[in-house]
């Protein structure tokens, strides 16, 4: 019981200080790097929700797809460490970040005004049974088909797209 | 058995969504600003992912998967855009990115 | 077949359709003439067979509504997109799909050669498609539909030829005279149309009727509604004071003038006033005005007819004099002679025109008829049929024409008095007159033409055998209209087919007065002397002894001028309507209100707007993060607003 808890402690620590260390970071190899992490963290918590089958997608397709894609195309593109890495102007950048906390502070609000935990408590079994990759499987085949086959049309117009134009030249 | 109240789960998605939008704001680099949206998709997967397991309905879970989908879509016609900025302007940086002005 | 009728609109939409989007492309002249007439022959077998379903049924089943489809529906208003099938709108079709596929016939050969063949086919069918809507429509506001959609067709018609010289200016000034005229006209109308909505709450003719004859409603209110409903009329039927489009619209080809100027558009008005007939029953005064703007009409338009020398302008005055009968005898109260003229009018007027088409096909172009003569040997079929036409208009007996016009000649003595009859009596003469110096100076006497120039040919088949056609209907056609003395026990055919559909008008109306059988046949021998007379002496002056006409010119000088100028009424409008209005347009609304108010205002407020977005604009910085910035902002606002609405 603690033992959840701290585990979802430790985790959602180290979720919140990378992302923040990611913003913050002038090289954007170690920002890239931190995201990682950020995800490894997210796969935990997943699995911490019984979600097996997309803590596993999560650790595949984001941490080692998606991201070693962004690494490729930084080390690509030879980005320099830019000595400013923020917007010059600093009042925008103050106003910006106030934004952001606005927008924190009125969704903490929200989520407290509502109290969620009163009427959803976790059923072990049923979310156990849920985050298999049977259940998701069958969802994905019956109900959400015609999506399912939307979303592979979807990724083969990206990758098309992709290599149209990140081309040289156009013929 | 397990106590962590779901507000929990949804204050860190909240907060990870927080610190995306921020970076968006602030940052300069156009692949740095392209991971804080991928940092910004996360949170809300995480959110899906909560709801989807204390309400006991897998379709938040599917839906998380078509988001990844999209996500990676996304970062491939994305990261190839920027390539192609980056062909013509030789920089990243979004500052220096301003054609679509008056 | 009843159910069917809409079938009978549709098809000529479908050949305009055919016909003008692909027409251009339909290389040959005969496909494209099939489509036109085809289409029209099928609505006029439509018409015909719920014709014959209509004779078996018994009389009060004898009006039928067809309903297509909710038209305008908006808060109590509520128009409906419906056919009214009954005597009256039955007898209407079958005469402009009969005569009128005739003439599509007709102009096949007419038309031939001619570039723009296919728009000729398209702009006729069209026509015919309105026309039937006019007639058909079951309420008034598919009535307008048709009202405009034929006006507009007879626009376009008209500059048919927009390149071509018409007397002063091009055949497109004559077009735009027709459609402006008939613009005064139709705004009267639709002033009635809305009295009537104001009035009845409806604008569907049975709960219209139906209400003008048990409502309280005061009298001014129904001369109000008939008057205007008339000045449409005036507009579209060409009478005083806004007939002068009539004249000009002969700058059109030959068969659109026999179509739409004589036989069927021009009397959508004589129609709509019949169909509206309770109401102008309602109305005394409107009628007796109606009475005298008729025979106003039809007496100075034949006057003006006896000196024109163009054919087809003589044709054309003789048009206008025709419905100034037909609007005589709306106006005394016989709406079912004036229909039965309208139908004997349509084939006799037809034939003049499709054969004065013959003849000016033959002349090549040529219209003076001071430059045809001796025509009969040359075109001896077009020489037959016009000479039967000229009898049916005449008054000849036995020929249509003296059916109808005694009918209404009878009807203006019985119900309007002495004086009506004799105008209707005079202009009978002057008609025959002006009829025979026509038919004299063309095909008979002395060959006037130039020889080199002219070689006069017999028109081909498929332009005489509608004429033949007509011909034999303008003898005939009089025969279901015989009046009652003559036939003893069925009493007029006619008469009775279209008695329901003016009941109530006449009841309204209640003219009882007795007449005797031997006043009726008096004044029918002296009209009939009359015409014989006017005949003989038109055609024994023009063949033999046409000095004496030069000597009548030469002594009445003047008159001969004032005819021959038409009572200058052209020159009257312009200089005290055109002109006046054309100097305030110029003057007033031209200079000063719009370009100093009007442009001031609209350009003042672009102005302004220039002004602010100059400052404005430099927010578009380029900067995407600032624009997500922005959006940002209005994010927090939208939760802002939802959490102070929790």
């Amino acid at each position: 019981m603690n033992f959840t808890i701290l585990i979802f402690g430790i985790l959602s620590l180290i979720a919140v200080v990378s992302s923040v260390l990611m913003i913050t970071r002038k090289n954007a190899v170690i920002s890239a790097l931190f995201l990682i992490i950020n995800f490894f963290a997210l796969a935990g918590l997943y699995l911490l929700l019984n979600a097996q089958f997309i803590a596993v997608a999560q650790v595949i397709v984001y941490a080692g797809a998606i991201m070693v894609l962004f690494l490729f195309v930084i080390m690509l593109l030879k980005t320099e460490n830019e000595p400013l890495i923020f917007s010059q102007n600093k009042l925008l950048k103050n106003f910006a970040i106030l934004i952001g906390i606005l927008i924190f502070v009125q969704f903490a609000y929200l989520i407290f005004y509502a109290k969620p935990s009163n009427s959803l408590i976790q059923n072990e079994v049923q979310s156990v049974k849920i985050g298999t990759i049977q259940t998701i499987g069958r969802e994905l085949y019956t109900n959400y088909f015609i999506p399912f086959e939307i979303a592979g049309f979807l990724l083969l117009a990206a990758t098309i797209g992709a290599i149209i134009l990140a081309k040289k030249k156009f013929e | 058995m397990s106590v962590i109240p779901i507000e929990y789960y949804l204050i860190l998605s909240a907060f990870m969504f927080v610190v995306g939008v921020i970076g968006v704001f602030i940052r300069r680099n156009a692949i740095v600003v392209f991971m804080c949206i991928e940092l910004m998709l996360n949170s809300a997967n995480l959110a899906l992912v909560t709801f989807s397991s204390y309400i006991g309905n897998p379709v938040g879970q599917v839906f998380v998967f078509f988001v990844m989908t999209v996500a990676a879509a996304e970062a491939a016609v994305g990261l190839a855009i920027i390539i192609a900025i980056f062909r013509n302007k030789q920089t990243v940086n979004i500052d220096e990115i301003n054609i679509f002005k008056w | 077949m009843i159910k069917y009728i809409y079938l009978a609109v549709l098809f000529p939409l479908i050949g305009f359709l055919i016909n003008g989007f692909f027409g251009r492309k339909i290389k040959s002249e005969l496909t494209i003439g099939i489509i036109g007439s085809s289409t029209v022959g099928i609505a006029f077998l439509i018409s015909l067979l719920a014709f014959v379903q209509t004779i078996q049924f018994p009389v009060e089943q004898r009006t039928n509504t067809v309903e297509l489809f909710t038209w305008l529906s908006a808060n109590g208003l509520n128009i409906k997109f419906a056919y009214l099938v009954d005597q009256l709108s039955l007898t209407m079709s079958l005469i402009v799909t009969g005569v009128g596929f005739l003439i599509h016939v007709y102009s096949i050969g007419y038309m031939h050669g001619d570039k723009g063949f296919w728009r000729f086919f398209a702009y006729l069918n069209l026509f015919i498609f309105a026309m039937m809507n006019l007639i058909l429509g079951d309420n008034f506001v598919v009535l307008f539909l048709g009202w405009e959609g034929v006006g507009l067709c007879s626009y376009l018609l008209i500059g048919f030829w927009y390149d071509r010289k018409f007397e002063k200016g091009t055949t497109a000034d004559a077009a735009k005279k027709a459609f402006i005229v008939n613009r005064i006209g139709d705004f009267g109308f639709l002033l009635g149309l809305f009295l009537i909505y104001q009035t009845f709450d409806s604008l569907n003719f049975q709960d219209v009727f139906s209400k003008a004859q048990t409502f309280l409603i005061n009298e001014n209110t129904f001369n109000l509604i008939a008057l205007f409903l008339f000045i449409g009329a005036t507009g579209k039927s060409a009478q005083i004071p806004l007939y002068i489009w009539l004249p000009d619209a002969m700058a059109g080809p030959t068969p659109v003038s026999a179509l739409i100027h004589a036989a069927t558009m021009v009397t959508a008005g004589v129609y709509m006033v019949s169909r509206a007939s309770i109401l102008f029953a309602s109305a005394p005064t409107v009628m007796m005005i109606i009475a005298v703007v008729g025979l106003l009409t039809a007496f100075l338009a034949a006057t003006i007819g006896l000196v024109q020398n163009d054919i087809k302008k003589v044709l054309a005055y003789s048009t206008i004099s025709q419905l100034g009968y037909m609007f005589l005898a709306s106006g005394v109260g016989a709406f079912s002679s004036s229909i039965f003229h309208v139908m004997t009018h349509a084939f006799f007027k037809a034939l003049l025109f499709l054969g004065a088409g013959s003849v000016i096909h033959a002349m090549h172009e040529e219209q003076n008829i001071q430059n045809y003569g001796g025509l009969k040997n040359y075109m001896p079929k077009t020489y037959f049929t016009f000479l039967i036409a000229a009898l049916a208009i005449a008054g000849f007996p036995g020929f249509s024409g003296f059916f109808s016009k005694d009918e209404i000649l009878w009807y203006a003595y019985v119900n309007g008095g002495f004086i009506f009859w004799f105008g209707g009596a005079v202009t009978a003469m002057l008609t025959a007159f002006y009829i025979f110096r026509l038919f004299a100076l063309t095909f008979l006497g002395n060959e006037r033409f130039d020889h080199h120039k002219y070689h006069p040919h017999e028109s081909p088949s498929v332009m005489t055998i509608p004429l033949i056609i007509l011909a034999i209907l303008s003898i005939l056609g009089g025969y279901v209209g015989i009046p009652e003395i003559f036939s003893d026990q069925e009493g007029n055919l006619f008469k009775n087919w279209l008695e329901p559909v003016y009941k109530s008008a006449e009841e309204k109306l209640l003219t009882s007065s007795f007449h005797s059988h031997f006043e009726e046949v008096l004044l029918m021998l002296i009209s009939v002397l009359l015409a014989l007379c006017a005949i003989y002496i038109a055609i024994y002056v023009y063949t033999k002894n046409i000095f004496v006409i030069d000597k009548l010119k030469k002594r009445f000088v003047k008159v001969y001028n004032l005819l021959f100028n038409k009572y200058y009424v052209d020159e009257i409008y312009d200089s005290i309507i055109v002109r006046p209005i054309k100097i305030v347009s110029e003057k007033i609304l031209w200079k000063f209100t719009d370009s100093i108010i009007i442009d001031g205002m609209v350009n003042g407020v672009a102005e302004i707007v220039n002004i602010f977005s100059e400052k404005i604009r430099r927010i578009q910085n380029g900067l995407v993060q600032f624009y997500a910035l922005i959006m940002g902002v209005g994010i927090v606002l939208i939760l802002f607003w939802i959490i102070v609405n929790l």
